[in-house]
């Protein structure tokens, strides 16, 4: 630490120079924080979904609908504790630009299947009883000015009414929460309750559940439960595929195409581009310093302690740059308006910022570290 | 010398000796080449997106789907309105006197991408034997086409290139039924090759539906189309949108190539950034280097104008070579790269990356625009330069 100062006044012996330097690495950090919250946004998201809870599809595809009769078989079976159905309603409110998804689910077996939500009493046996009860998320209701009592008309481009009509109207009977942060951050969507969808859909669309959200009663049973339930249907009409919530989510979101791998390619040809300009900077401040290296080195300084110097300053550049970008990706992370998609610049973001900072620094580091160290002091006091 | 002559002089000998500073040049070429790798491989994405939608469909030929109804999948026509809307008189006929029309059905099902276990969502289109005859871009390439009334398919040829167990022979179980694939098609590489195609009835049994999707038809003249639209749409026993085919593929594929060319551009506008100081960087540090080159030259007689012009050629130089680097690394690594992604209809569709030319002059006219910034300010100080200062620079 006390040679902080040496490598200090190093680094900003070309104040230009260092400036433009840092501002290439803040940019590069910058766009490599935004990438990987994208990609973490991705990956990492579902992390936490509840491993006792299975998702029950049709074979085909989730967009066909399983029909109702399902639900008392499914429930039958041994390690199950409850059984929801849950269909994707597909409604618009006001202007499409603004889509949320909402689920028309029975309210009852909602709160049992999903104990993570969390709602007022009074409200809860609202949404039971009201048949054209809907439940809004608390962020979803704060992003539309929705409170208790409100009538929400949504307009469904999949399900029609008998008479023809797709404008549904919904009361909102409650606003729920989450039960942790991760759970807050997921109140974007709303419930509806079945009475009123099956009353209203005409004959040919009634009896459709849509998928099953089954709860387990050990988590330790997934495997051997959802394996249990597809060979109950196998070789029927309907034909189930059954995965926990996690792996149901991902599939859902691998359906964009492998997004993981264009950011990474990215963040590649960033990371590389700033390894070429942090690179020369790095070499072109060592060899202007070469007189004032050998005087350390006359001065007594070993030459591994020289070597270490130059290193010490290659990562100091490097970490303040990084974090300049990093904080600033944070910083706008953070600010994103709530109707984009919960961006996070999270712990493994910064890791990876981290990991590249040291990674970078040896890189750009080392080649003009090792010819420090490697000085003759008579050959360099010479400017031989 | 005249103005001009001297400019000439200096920045070819400015040129010749760029060798001299490659560390240097190299910070400015790689920077920019890859802010312009970048740029032009993401927009290669939506402009090969875009030429796959807007090549699908043709202008005489109309798509008839329920009204209000925002895609194929979420339509549903019946038979009775089916059968009626064939009968429009803007629909022609064929030698034995049907309608030149196709009733088609169209359902998701879920095929693994190549080397991945999970399904992705694929169309699975049931059409009418009118279909086949009805698009006449249509080529079955390898097999045949499926019999009506029987559970065979026939393949897009993207499709089977993207997703994994599409040959012919192979078996697919939907719903508890088997399939067997008899055939590959092409449709000139658009968003149909991603589908998967079979009758409409044999569709319609398995899955138990008893309506179609959509009814496509072949107009009896391109300006037959607005007759026919006023007329269903006036038919009250119908609720029905009437669109050109090709109208409604390249409306399907807005969304999303502006979402990409968003992408695109905030991530070239903060790349750009990191380059514009890596140029200023090596543009800085090559004025500093000929500081007693530039000195000479101004006591020689030499004018402000041609050390600017020398600079800012440099710079423009290198960016030159960086963005053509990088657009060449583009078309080199991503033209012609097969990708799929979620289309319209909730299911894949493939296409490939296209580099085109004017996404290269586009990724060229960045480079300069980074490069000329880059050396503008580096230029204007070399000219600042005093002559005694500069001389004993060395």
């Amino acid at each position: 630490m006390k040679y902080f100062q040496l490598i200090w006044t190093a680094l900003f012996r070309k104040k230009l120079r260092t400036l433009f330097t840092l501002l290439s690495l803040s940019a590069a950090f910058l766009l490599i924080g935004l990438l990987q919250a994208v990609t973490s946004l991705f990956a990492g998201s579902v992390d936490f979904l509840g491993a006792d809870r299975l998702i029950v599809q049709a074979r085909t595809s989730f967009t066909q609908s399983l029909p109702m009769r399902m639900l008392p078989q499914i429930e039958m079976l041994p390690g199950i504790s409850r059984v929801n159905h849950s269909q994707f309603f597909g409604g618009q409110f006001q202007d499409s630009r603004q889509p949320f998804p909402q689920f028309v689910v029975n309210p009852q077996r909602l709160f049992d299947t999903y104990p993570e939500w969390v709602i007022d009493k009074d409200q809860r046996a609202n949404f039971i009883s009201t048949q054209d009860g809907a439940i809004v998320g608390r962020l979803l209701a704060e992003r539309f000015g929705w409170k208790v009592g409100d009538i929400v008309p949504l307009n469904s481009f999949i399900w029609l009414k008998a008479d023809g009509s797709r404008v549904w109207e919904w009361r909102v009977v409650g606003i729920f929460d989450g039960k942790n942060q991760e759970w807050k951050d997921r109140t974007q969507l709303m419930y509806l309750n079945y009475g009123q969808f099956e009353e209203a859909r005409p004959l040919r669309a009634k009896g459709l559940a849509g998928v099953f959200v089954v709860r387990l009663k050990h988590p330790e049973d997934s495997q051997r439960v959802s394996d249990m339930i597809d060979a109950k249907f196998e070789n029927s009409v309907d034909e189930t595929k059954t995965q926990n919530e996690q792996e149901f989510q991902l599939g859902f979101i691998k359906q964009f195409g492998d997004i993981g791998f264009m950011m990474n390619l990215i963040s590649a040809a960033v990371i590389f581009t700033i390894l070429i300009l942090t690179g020369y900077t790095m070499s072109q401040a060592v060899r202007e310093r070469i007189p004032e290296l050998a005087v350390l080195k006359c001065l007594g300084f070993t030459d591994n302690l020289v070597l270490w110097l130059v290193l010490a300053e290659a990562l100091l550049l490097c970490a303040i740059g990084a974090g300049i970008g990093m904080g600033l990706s944070t910083m706008l992370t953070t600010a994103l308006p709530a109707e984009f998609p919960p961006l996070r610049t999270d712990g493994r973001v910064w890791l990876f910022a981290a990991t590249t900072v040291v990674g970078l620094a040896l890189a750009v580091g080392l080649p003009p570290a090792l010819r420090a160290k490697r000085l003759k002091i008579v050959d360099a006091l010479a400017g031989r | 010398m005249s103005t001009l002559t001297q400019v000439g002089e200096i920045v070819l000998m400015n040129l010749r000796s760029i060798p001299q500073r490659a560390g240097a040049s190299t910070v400015i070429v790689v920077g920019i080449a890859g802010v312009v790798a970048v740029l032009v491989a993401m927009l290669s994405m939506s402009a090969g997106l875009e030429r796959t939608l807007s090549a699908t469909g043709s202008m005489d030929r109309a798509v008839v789907l329920r009204g209000g109804s925002n895609g194929e999948l979420s339509s549903f026509l019946d038979r009775a309105s089916s059968t009626l809307i064939e009968q429009d008189p803007s629909i022609a006929r064929n030698g034995d006197g049907l309608p030149i029309a196709s009733r088609e059905l169209i359902v998701i099902t879920e095929v693994p991408r190549k080397g991945q276990q999970n399904g992705t969502n694929v169309t699975l289109r049931g059409v009418e034997p009118m279909g086949f005859t009805l698009r006449s871009e249509l080529r079955v390439i390898q097999g045949r086409r499926p019999r009506p009334g029987i559970r065979e398919l026939i393949v897009g040829h993207s499709a089977q290139k993207q997703f994994d167990g599409l040959d012919i022979g192979a078996r697919l179980q939907f719903r508890g039924s088997d399939w067997y694939i008899v055939g590959v098609f092409s449709t000139n590489g658009d968003a149909h090759e991603s589908e998967l195609w079979a009758d409409a009835e044999a569709v319609q049994s398995a899955f138990q539906r008893t309506g179609y999707s959509s009814v496509l038809a072949q107009l009896t003249s391109r300006d037959a189309f607005d007759a026919m639209r006023a007329r269903l749409s006036a038919d009250p026993t119908l609720t029905v949108d009437v669109e050109r085919e090709q109208d409604y593929f390249s409306k399907q594929s807005r969304t999303l190539t502006s979402l990409i060319t968003w992408l695109a551009g905030i991530i070239t506008v903060i790349m750009g950034f990191g380059a514009l100081f890596g140029a200023l960087n090596t543009m800085y540090s090559a004025v500093s280097s000929r500081t007693a080159e530039i000195g000479t030259l101004r006591a020689l007689g030499f004018g402000a104008l041609p050390v600017v012009a020398s600079v800012m050629a440099e710079a423009l130089i290198l960016a030159g070579a960086g963005g053509l680097l990088g657009a060449v690394l583009a078309y080199a690594l991503f033209n012609g790269y097969s990708v799929s992604t979620l289309g319209s209809n909730f299911t894949q569709v493939a296409f490939d990356f296209a580099v085109t030319p004017a996404l290269v002059l586009l990724g060229l006219a960045s480079a300069l625009f980074i490069g000329f910034l880059g050396g503008l300010l580096p230029a204007l100080r070399a000219a600042r330069l005093p002559v005694t200062e500069a001389l004993r620079g060395a």
